[in-house]
């Protein structure tokens, strides 16, 4: 692998401080209908080497995130209007877009849900991972596909060697999500935020491609940000959860903590929805309603229309995180009721 | 109304027998026929009253191909498809509109299944527009509403368009329409998969009532297995157009033979991965 990744940064960051932290974040889209609070304060951290899931159902502002994290929000629509977003001691809140962007090829990568539409379907695969070897090491093109190869072996594409001069529709999904991985990962990069990796592809494919980034992540010990609907699929490879709802964060904690003792209703009610969860032939307990529009979200709890447990004050008062006596240090909910909830268990 | 039947095996609903279907892979200029794509080779199975039957496999394995021949929307290039005693594999498309009227489909997409410019009531009233004879005109609004109600939407919604409805509400528009000529099978592909798990719950829970109440069959075809295994009766996995494995859900999901139906339940992922005992 390339030993010329970017140092310049290093020395300016204590070991155990977060490499991204995320604070208060609110981001904001107009509409022809009105203005839509996107994300609404929403705070976590990621560490080096440590992977964080973000799980949500559409509309939870989940892929908003990391679309704010990246200066990826469509434009004129979309834009941060608090809040911040801190790596290696700059805000990319106040950054411009461009040199954003720039950082992002270089220590943040991302990779998205449909591999087809983020390759270019006129040039090679080999041309196309040797790109930012090309653009932003300024490294000449042979020695480029040199590293471009190595990069596809890596990802685990057989006969690399032949494939490389191959166009993206000649590969299978779960191959092109492997490249996409590849060109993800090509400049080392610190930060890796997987959007919903694995959701277009077969179940077979998607446990190996959730092998293969965390692997990659062992390896390197970069941080990585898995944004997903699916609550199992990230079980696996993620240390921590945050479950959006509405454009808040409702719950955090150690995943097994909180898939184990869900402090807030809607993750509970996430959880008993799943129907492997579930004993054949039972019913399932979904939860009631659909989500809630973010043009008129309800007062106070968003979520106090479709829960069991909600009372007077959840409609005129919107819970914040907290951390009540007696849970794991890090397990937070915004729930009024959450020793109710818990005590369900 | 029908009950469940209660004697020994009462006749399918559906029997396809050794069911073969091949796309032509056809020369760019002459449009020769100069090879095929076999979709499905020799898939047999039968769909009792009452009864769900799944579908699984990854994409590719000829899940959809499968639906689409029973409903007559590709044509069988072998093998024979038996609808309630009739032979239909060989049905023009007047025929197949009669047989039709008993056997619905429900799509993945509610979106695109709906027409943006039909109210739900006219949407679902297009099936006896269609079918003329099933119920009459002075009847389709009380009807459509009826229906609304059914599905769990707010009949009062009944002017409204699809475009207004989130995709859960959607999809119970399209359950509701497949439910208007009051049919004996229900052909579901995939109808739950572009549905959040929330509200996905709602919806399977929606088709099992229904199935209760009005003696259903559904073929639901699926590529979430967890989805499967809650609501079929009998399941067949399909690999590359081929059955490799079949019988009662609990026994293949709790003992499978096949090696590919094998490593399709491994790859399954765990929600509490740390609940299970280490094997």
């Amino acid at each position: 692998m390339s030993q010329s990744t970017p140092v310049a940064l290093e020395k300016s960051v204590p070991p155990d401080a977060p490499l991204l932290s995320v604070q208060n974040l609110q981001v904001e889209f107009s509409t022809s209908a009105g203005v839509v609070r996107a994300l609404d304060g929403v705070s976590f951290d990621v560490r080096r080497g440590e992977t964080i899931a973000i799980l949500g159902e559409s509309g939870s502002g989940k892929s908003v995130t990391a679309q704010a994290i990246m200066a990826l929000l469509p434009r004129p629509a979309g834009s941060i209007v608090g809040g911040s977003i801190r790596y290696a001691d700059r805000d990319l809140v106040t950054l411009p877009a461009k040199d954003v962007r720039r950082l992002c090829g270089t220590e943040i990568a991302m990779i998205f849900q449909d591999p087809l539409s983020s390759l270019n379907p006129v040039f090679r695969v080999g041309w196309q991972i040797a790109e930012p070897f090309r653009r932003r090491l300024g490294i000449d093109k042979r020695q480029a596909l040199a590293k471009a190869l190595e990069l596809l072996d890596r990802v685990g594409i057989p006969d690399a060697e032949r494939r490389i001069r191959d166009y993206p529709h000649q590969f299978s999904g779960g191959q092109r999500q492997r490249i996409m991985i590849a060109m993800a990962i090509a400049l080392e990069p610190k930060l890796l935020i997987a959007d919903e990796p694995t959701t277009a592809l077969d179940v077979t494919v998607q446990s190996q491609v959730m092998k293969l980034l965390a692997n990659l992540q062992a390896e390197t010990g970069m941080g990585m940000i898995l944004i997903s609907h699916d609550l199992g699929v990230v079980a696996d490879v993620a240390k921590r959860a945050a479950i959006m709802y509405a454009g808040r964060i409702v719950e955090a904690g150690t995943i097994r903590e909180v898939y184990d003792h869900p402090a807030h209703p809607y993750t509970r009610g996430l959880l008993e929805s799943i129907p492997s969860t579930t004993v054949i032939g039972e019913r399932l307990t979904p939860i009631p309603g659909g989500p809630p529009n973010l043009l008129a979200l309800p007062t106070g709890c968003a979520f106090h229309p479709r829960c069991p447990h909600a009372i007077d004050r959840c409609r005129d008062e919107i819970p914040q995180l907290r951390r009540p006596d007696g849970w794991e240090p890090t397990h937070v909910a915004a729930c009024f009721r959450s020793e109710e909830v818990l005590a369900h268990d | 109304m029908t009950d469940r039947p209660a004697g020994p095996a009462p006749s399918p609903v559906l029997r396809v027998q050794h069911l073969r279907v091949a796309y032509p892979i056809r020369s760019s200029v002459m449009l020769r026929r100069v090879g095929e794509i076999v979709a499905v080779s020799d898939v047999t199975f039968d769909v009792g009253p009452g009864e769900t039957v799944g579908l699984v496999g990854e994409s590719g394995s000829g899940k959809s191909t499968i639906a689409r021949a029973v409903i007559g929307l590709v044509a069988a290039t072998a093998g024979s498809i038996e609808f309630e005693g009739r032979d239909i594999t060989r049905y023009g498309p007047q025929q197949l509109k009669a047989v039709r009227r008993d056997m619905q489909m429900v799509f993945q997409d509610p979106y695109a299944s709906l027409n943006p410019r039909l109210t739900v009531r006219d949407q679902i009233a297009e099936c006896w527009r269609v079918h003329r004879g099933q119920l009459p005109r002075a009847h389709w609004t009380d009807e459509a509403k009826q229906l609304m109600e059914r599905v769990g939407l707010n009949p009062d919604y009944s002017d409204r368009y699809p475009h207004q409805f989130s995709g859960g509400q959607r999809q119970r528009i399209c359950i509701a329409r497949a439910l208007a000529l009051r049919p004996k099978l229900i052909i579901c592909d995939e109808a739950v998969s572009a549905l959040d798990v929330s509200v996905q719950a709602q919806v399977l829970n929606l088709l099992a009532d229904l199935q209760d109440e009005f003696g259903l069959s559904y073929l639901f075809i699926s590529h979430d297995l967890s989805v499967i295994e809650h609501l079929s009766d009998r399941v067949l996995v399909l690999n590359k157009g081929e059955v490799v494995e079949e019988g009662a859900v609990r026994q293949i999901f709790a003992d499978p033979r096949d090696a590919y139906t094998r490593a399709l339940l491994a790859a399954v992922p765990v929600v509490r991965p740390w609940l299970e005992s280490p094997t």
